[in-house]
């Protein structure tokens, strides 16, 4: 009932005041600032602070509290693996055929940690510090603090696990650069770090399995969220092969469902990546931070016809020995080795030259779209730059290049056809990493108690802008080390309460309204596909929500996905039953929640009147068009609650303690 | 362009399917062969037909969620790589394209192109890991390994687990993705102290689960998108021998 008449009690403050003429108790709601939950101390003494004082559970309890973790990427696998060896009863899912899928798997280029073995004038510190200036100022500083702080241990942790990071002969680890930072910090298994990590974090999840500490559910699909006296109790899941909907219920719900950008329809996330998990989570209750907070990765393989389904990702350490130009000559139709030194434009290294070729991607990709803009793109559609080796080749021979980058320049060939050892790779920006997701305090809980947010579906660390490397670092970090510290703490105040069990009225609530908007999608039987609505829907989101944004275009994106959202709903068409096998309801059932999480987004762009990171609004640039923040007036993280289709605006000051936010500059 | 599609049709839960033909015209030679695909799915639909049920995830090459049996060889006519790689302009206007789905006895198909792979997460599940706690972990360069074993593991790690290299051998064995997990992790000083179980365990359960022997053919190392060298399953049976004499 309560929830009835405050349907956002939970993270509301009440206080009671004896109200002297009527001789009674009332009630005042408070619309209180969102509690982060940020520990004492000094920022260097905060996490142990907090670790300090958490609650424990014994042994023999943890065996009777159960724990959803939907998701099997590096913090699903990592999170379900951890909590499982430390006693937890696990039920682990993925939408893929097997764990080792999840597109953690696809990050190439490396891993962060402030271990200094460069001797490079490297510390927690200046991590923490190029992470918050990366990010442009926009995300807590004690999160990020320990994100930098647990980074060596990680990466002890990892060579343990058997990730064959890239090693000197000597023996000892190797690091090279990232953009965004003047140290080598950054760790790596030739192209491959994400699958490595992966595997790894996979290969532990199936030994918890062995162990029968984790069931493993590959192939289903979690559809909503049950809550329970305001607490997630629960999950409705779609199981993929039968098309059957299952109630599981558990003690703590944790989402670890990765990025959203497929919103964008081209983007370089897999085909299944979606929104959904956290879009439920949302509509339920859970406040969404910084939806808009996208980053757009500067090199990804252009778009090369109307037909594609993704844009493939070339890792930005390939930026650690390629330099990116495009020719000065508007229009020049000449071959990129054609063009003489003098008449090509390294726009980054002229326009930033103490970062160069490895400025922060937001930056990097707003100057290739600027050069594009301007006429002076290249390729057969004018959408790229070049991304030219020539120089590093001659310096450090082929064969040195190869050993550093050989499965990416095979990538590319097989993709394009083109061997970029000859010739410049051609590249373009493209939509790529959530900063934003369901709002989490400290402990990585959401607004609804028991519900957890890991990984990149959630908004804590990464600001407006993500630092290349940071996300196999977040992922992990929140996966192995934070969340296992962190969810006793409420666990042990739900002990002494009995577990609710899928018997409860709620689970059956919650199940027959996904059963009826499954049949919705499945009547309308219209004309059009699923596609063809994600198509349309994509083109609004890249061409006024993407790189850089303005009040008009971002008015007109929201009636025009309104407009969509009416047609999909009157006019989509999906073949197939939903107590089966079908992968185009799958799609459509994705897309209904793109849909309506793409209006948050661009409400949430219209909101901000100021320029951070990746989020550049036209009308607030400096002179030169550089992003122009306004830290008297948006210093907070925007946290947004759903309300019937609309969406009230919550405020999280971002008070900067130890540092004070300065311009970013890379020039 | 145009092609004609002959693709394996198969309802769930039937034991048997059959080829069907599809004409698909508007395609183009920049079209990855699975965007092909979806293509003629979103054809399939406005007639008021079912999807073909096929898989992909990253369509990068990296998940290995993809594969097909493409004019009769795995991941279509290129070797080494995997089917969301392949694109149009490895075919001609005009051609039959015959795509079916990994066949092999440890792989059951679930529907249309789909198989079960879950064999190769049970095999993993036997010993494919370290078994080391979250938080025990020693400082990495406590640990020194030399470049030439560091690059020896990640030749073996680099694996994607698609299952072609089962799909396109006579015998359906599992040697090349058993061996070269066990490779990974039995080269490495972490692994080493658990070798001779995690050898014994993985390949128990590769019998298991159905695979059939190797007969040392060569055809997987064709077909593997990460080119994982034979070599592997020499390797893997020098070892087997040792943990069986000395384990």
């Amino acid at each position: 009932m309560a929830r009835k008449v405050f349907p956002d009690l939970y993270y509301r403050d009440i206080i009671w005041l004896w109200n002297y003429p009527n001789h009674c108790l009332l009630p005042i709601i408070f619309s209180m600032m969102l509690n982060a939950k940020i520990p004492e101390g000094k920022l260097e003494d905060k996490w142990r602070n907090y670790k300090i004082h958490s609650q424990l559970i014994n042994p023999a309890n943890k065996k009777k509290l159960q724990v959803i973790v939907i998701g099997s990427g590096l913090s699903g696998a990592g999170a379900a693996a951890t909590l499982a060896e430390l006693g937890y009863a696990v039920q682990c899912f993925c939408y893929q055929d097997s764990a080792r899928r999840a597109h953690s798997v696809a990050a190439q280029g490396g891993i962060n940690a402030a271990k200094n073995y460069q001797h490079d004038g490297d510390s927690i510190w200046r991590m923490f510090y190029d992470t918050l200036k990366g990010g442009d100022f926009r995300s807590r500083e004690a999160n990020t603090y320990r994100l930098a702080e647990l980074s060596a241990p990680l990466i002890d942790h990892f060579t343990q696990q058997g990730v064959p990071f890239a090693r000197e002969y000597g023996g000892v680890l190797i690091n090279r650069s990232f953009g965004g930072v003047q140290v080598q910090r950054t760790f790596y298994a030739r192209g491959q770090t994400g699958q490595q990590l992966l595997l790894a974090a996979y290969s532990q999840l199936y030994k918890m399995v062995r162990q029968k500490k984790v069931t493993m559910f590959p192939r289903y699909e979690m559809m909503d969220l049950v809550i329970v006296d305001g607490k997630a109790k629960g999950i409705i899941a779609r199981d993929l092969v039968s098309g059957e909907l299952k109630r599981f219920a558990a003690d703590a719900v944790v989402l670890a469902t990765g990025g959203y950008a497929r919103v964008f329809r081209l983007s370089t996330l897999a085909i299944g990546c979606n929104g959904s998990a956290v879009w439920k989570a949302h509509k339920r209750g859970a406040l969404f931070a910084a939806p808009s907070f996208t980053q757009i990765h500067p090199t990804a393989l252009p778009q090369s016809s109307a037909a594609q389904s993704k844009l493939t990702l070339m890792s930005e350490s390939l930026r650690n020995d390629g330099r990116i130009w495009v020719p000065k000559q508007k229009d020049d139709a000449r071959l990129a080795n054609e063009i003489p030194e003098v008449e090509r434009d390294y726009y980054l290294e002229r326009r930033y030259p103490s970062f160069g070729n490895l400025a922060p991607r937001d930056i990097a990709s707003r100057a290739a779209k600027e050069r594009i803009d301007a006429g002076f793109g290249v390729g057969r559609l004018k959408n790229a730059v070049y991304l030219d080796f020539s120089r590093a080749i001659a310096n450090l021979g082929q064969a040195t290049i190869q050993d550093r980058y050989g499965n990416l320049f095979s990538m590319y060939k097989k993709i394009t056809g083109i061997d970029a050892y000859q010739e410049p790779m051609l590249i373009s920006p493209a939509a790529h990493f959530s900063m934003g997701g369901l709002w989490v305090d400290y402990e990585l809980m959401t607004t609804i108690p028991g519900l957890y947010a890991i990984g990149e579906c959630n908004f804590s660390d990464h600001g407006a802008n993500r630092l290349g490397a940071n996300s196999l670092l977040q992922a992990s970090v929140d996966g192995y080390f934070i969340l296992p510290n962190t969810i006793n703490n409420y666990l042990a105040k739900e002990l002494p309460e009995p577990s609710v069990t899928v018997d409860h009225p709620a689970f059956q609530q919650v199940e027959s309204e996904v059963g009826q908007h499954i049949t919705q999608i499945l009547a309308v039987g219209g004309s059009k596909t699923v596609d063809f609505f994600h198509r349309a829907l994509g083109k609004v989101m890249w061409q006024e929500c993407a790189m850089s944004r303005n009040k008009t275009g971002l008015e007109e994106a929201i009636e025009l996905i309104k407009g969509i959202r009416t047609a999909f709903w009157t006019d989509v068409k999906v073949t197939g039953r939903g107590d089966e096998l079908n992968t185009e309801l799958e799609k459509a059932l994705r897309l209904a929640d793109f849909i309506e999480l793409g209006i948050l987004m661009c409400t949430d762009a219209l909101q901000r009147e100021e320029s951070c990171g990746a989020h550049f609004r036209e009308e607030f640039q400096t002179a030169d068009g550089e992003a122009l923040r306004k830290d008297d007036q948006y210093a907070y993280v925007s946290a947004w609650e759903y309300d019937e289709g609309e969406f009230i605006l919550h405020k999280e000051p971002l008070e900067f303690e130890f540092v004070t936010p300065a311009v970013r500059s890379y020039k | 362009m145009q092609l004609t599609f002959r693709i394996w049709r198969q309802e769930q839960s039937q034991p048997k399917g059959d080829f069907k033909n599809y004409e698909v015209e508007g395609v183009t030679e920049d079209m990855s062969f699975l965007e092909a695909l979806d293509h003629l799915n979103e054809m399939l639909v406005l007639q008021g037909e079912r999807v073909i049920a096929f898989e992909y995830d990253c369509r990068e090459g990296i998940c290995g969620q993809c594969g097909v049996f493409i004019n009769g060889r795995a991941h279509g006519p290129h070797a080494n790589v995997t089917t969301c790689q392949l694109h149009l302009r490895s075919f001609n206007d005009g051609d039959t394209v015959v795509v079916e789905p990994w066949r092999a006895s440890a792989f059951p198909i679930i529907k249309d192109l789909i198989v079960d792979r879950s064999a190769f997460d049970r095999i993993i599940e036997q010993g494919g890991y370290i078994s080391a706690k979250t938080g025990t972990a020693p400082e990495a360069n406590a640990i020194l390994i030399g470049k030439e074993t560091a690059d020896r593991a990640m030749d073996a790690a680099a694996c994607i687990g698609c299952g072609a290299c089962v799909a396109t051998c006579k015998n359906g064995s599992a040697a090349l993705f058993t061996s070269a997990k066990i490779n990974h992790l039995n080269t490495l000083p972490q692994g080493k102290l658990e070798a001779d179980q995690r050898m014994q365990d993985m390949t128990r359960q590769m019998e298991l689960e159905g695979f059939g022997h190797c007969s040392f053919t060569g055809a997987c190392e064709v077909e593997c998108p990460e080119g994982i060298s034979i070599a592997n399953i020499a390797e893997m049976n020098a070892r087997y021998l040792r943990a069986r004499l000395f384990g």
